[in-house]
């Protein structure tokens, strides 16, 4: 009996999934990274580091040099902008398009799948006629219309992107919540007299939150990604406006010809461990967490 | 089979609808009066009366809405605000550029992702799989502009092999330009893709068939070319069909990047314009080419695989 009690306890799914993550190497260094650029972004944010970025320490281009200091590693930019300061405040631009971009995203994703996985019906035919539309338009094109709508800049990406990449997370908490609301345990809070807001917040939600945050994991490597493409083609942060490692790549298509090589590399050297902490991070989550994968 | 397409095609009108409104609903809260842009700044305010009668914004929003699906219906977009020319001449030359670039990418990057895909998926586990799962995945986590930036560099500037960028219309003059994006595309494209491919083979190898084939005593090459790549064709090609109408479009980054005239490079021009009646248009054209290709793909599906109910 004190055998089965205690093995009962320790099979939670969540510290099931815990227990797997920490085992799991990949997953807990992605999680190391992830918090380490959180800090960077959030000091850059609180202007504690890389706060003289604009300030010119040297002439135009210049290659990175280890014997001039720190500013002078990664080399100059065409102000003589030191090249680490500027790929530093960068991050924080990353950080932000990805994090507000999927805080967009997500919430409608979660509310809009909840609501047509749940009440099924006409809210059900209304809401997947409303999506199956919107991803009926590809989504950079809608990007262009929504960049047309509201004006360019690094906001405009963050909105475009929100309101274009809920559609697959809908689908998914659609699915779940259709397979959840007649589960025995949703009966019985139905029963005990929970309300629909009840059942949906406090008892389906919490077994579809994993879905949740990989796809906020996912979403975020979208947001850090697009920013890139979306600046180079004209639609994203503008010159004189911040720094963003898509200005920074962007501006190499001229300078690359002219031997710099500095600016696109910091920028793509800076972007990597992120995007792969969080592509890791939503892989283990889930290898954690789906009981079909396990082998 | 008749009926389940006459179906679908109905189907596809509240789809058509609804996702020309909502790309209408944008385009029309465009802060600024088109004909003022185009007017110039000392128009009096006849003539901007007039331009504004001529592009029918003095029509009530349902008329403005009606004459965007007749466009679309009638294949005729009016001029650039730009280049002055007429966008269906535009779109038709470019569709044709992009077309030239895409396609070859498109066969040769699904070739290999395909036979890398099933070749992995099969070794599923091993060293090898492991290697290229994560190497695909550490690729992806570069922005493709450095890709497209370092390919450029090192084949095309330091080595000398093919032109920077540029374009020649001549029907074999253009291939000397479109070797180096192709090549770049088909990088782009094969990380991707292959871990997709892994994960469809991947679902079809745990079936039941698989391991029925297996103990009839079977062998792993019968096994998986004769019923594996067959029931794995299903999603592969509905997934191929929804990818055409992007050939088409054309590799906005890619074609922009080469100065290739492609319609990607037509869209990007035109943002930097803020020429919008190409924008709206190429939008327009492109949303209903993806809701034919998707029904085409849909279609496709009921007639490969008989477990989808018709009714």
């Amino acid at each position: 009996m004190k055998f089965l009690a205690k093995k009962i306890k320790g099979n939670s799914l969540w510290s099931d999934a815990l227990r797997r993550l920490l085992q799991d190497p990949f997953a807990t260094w992605s999680f190391v990274v992830i918090i380490l650029y959180v800090v960077v972004a959030l000091l850059v944010r609180a202007h504690l580091i890389a706060d003289g970025w604009q300030e010119s320490i040297g002439g135009s281009r210049e290659a990175p040099d280890l014997s001039k200091g720190v500013l002078h590693w990664m080399g100059l930019d065409i102000f003589g902008r030191s090249v680490i300061l500027k790929t530093i405040q960068s991050t924080y631009t990353a950080m932000y398009v990805g994090l507000l971009s999927s805080l967009i995203a997500v919430p409608i994703g979660v509310i809009m799948g909840a609501l047509a996985g749940y009440f099924g019906g006409w809210v059900d035919d209304l809401i997947t006629w409303f999506y199956t539309t919107l991803s009926n338009i590809p989504e950079f094109l809608l990007l262009i219309a929504i960049a047309l709508a509201i004006g360019k800049g690094i906001d405009t990406v963050v909105i475009a992107l929100g309101v274009t990449s809920w559609v697959g997370l809908a689908r998914l908490i659609r699915a779940e919540f259709m397979k959840h609301k007649n589960r025995e345990y949703v009966l019985s809070a139905q029963a005990l007299g929970g309300g629909h807001i009840r059942r949906m917040v406090k008892h389906i939600f919490p077994n579809v939150l994993h879905i949740v945050i990989i796809g906020f994991s996912l979403r975020f490597v979208t947001g850090i990604k697009s920013e890139v493409i979306l600046t180079y083609l004209g639609l994203g942060a503008e010159i004189g406006k911040g720094s963003s490692w898509g200005l920074m790549i962007s501006d190499a298509s001229g300078e690359l010809i002219q031997g710099v090589w500095w600016g696109l590399t910091a920028a793509t050297v800076a972007m990597f461990p992120i995007v792969l902490a969080f592509s890791l991070f939503a892989d283990a989550l889930r290898d954690a967490i789906d009981p079909k994968l396990r082998t | 089979m008749f009926a389940y397409i006459v179906r679908r095609l109905l189907y596809a009108i509240p789809i058509l609808l609804g996702t020309t409104f909502i790309l209408f609903l944008l385009f029309n809260v465009v802060p600024g009066d088109p004909a003022l842009q185009l007017a110039g700044k000392h128009a009096t305010p006849e003539v901007i009366q007039t331009i504004r009668a001529e592009l029918g914004l003095d029509k009530p929003w349902y008329g403005q809405y009606f004459d965007m699906l007749r466009q679309l219906a009638t294949f005729d977009f009016g001029r650039s605000y730009w280049t002055k020319q007429k966008i269906t001449d535009m779109i038709v030359a470019g569709a044709g550029t992009s077309f030239s670039l895409g396609f070859p990418a498109f066969i040769i990057s699904t070739s290999i992702s395909l036979v890398i895909g099933l070749f992995i998926a099969l070794y599923r586990g091993t060293i090898i799989d492991k290697t290229i799962v994560a190497f695909s995945v550490a690729a992806q986590s570069v922005s493709l502009l450095v890709y497209i930036l370092a390919g450029q560099y090192l084949l095309a500037y330091q080595w000398g092999l093919f032109p920077i960028s540029g374009y020649d219309p001549g029907m074999i003059e253009r291939w000397q330009y479109l070797v180096l994006p192709i090549l770049i595309f088909v990088f782009l494209s094969v990380a991707p893709e292959l871990r997709f491919y892994r994960t469809i083979f991947l679902d079809e190898l745990y079936q039941d068939y698989v391991r029925t084939a297996r103990s009839k005593g079977l062998g792993t090459k019968t096994v998986m070319l004769r019923h594996v790549l067959k029931n794995a064709m299903i999603p592969i090609l509905t997934n191929l069909v929804i990818s055409i109408p992007f050939l088409i479009l054309g590799s906005v980054l890619i074609e922009s990047f080469f100065q290739i005239p492609g319609l990607g490079d037509l869209i990007v021009k035109a943002i930097a314009n803020n020429d919008r009646p190409v924008l709206v248009s190429m939008t327009v054209l492109g949303t209903f080419a993806y809701i034919i290709f998707n029904l085409l793909s849909d279609i496709l599906y009921a007639m490969v695989d008989p477990r989808v109910q018709l009714k």
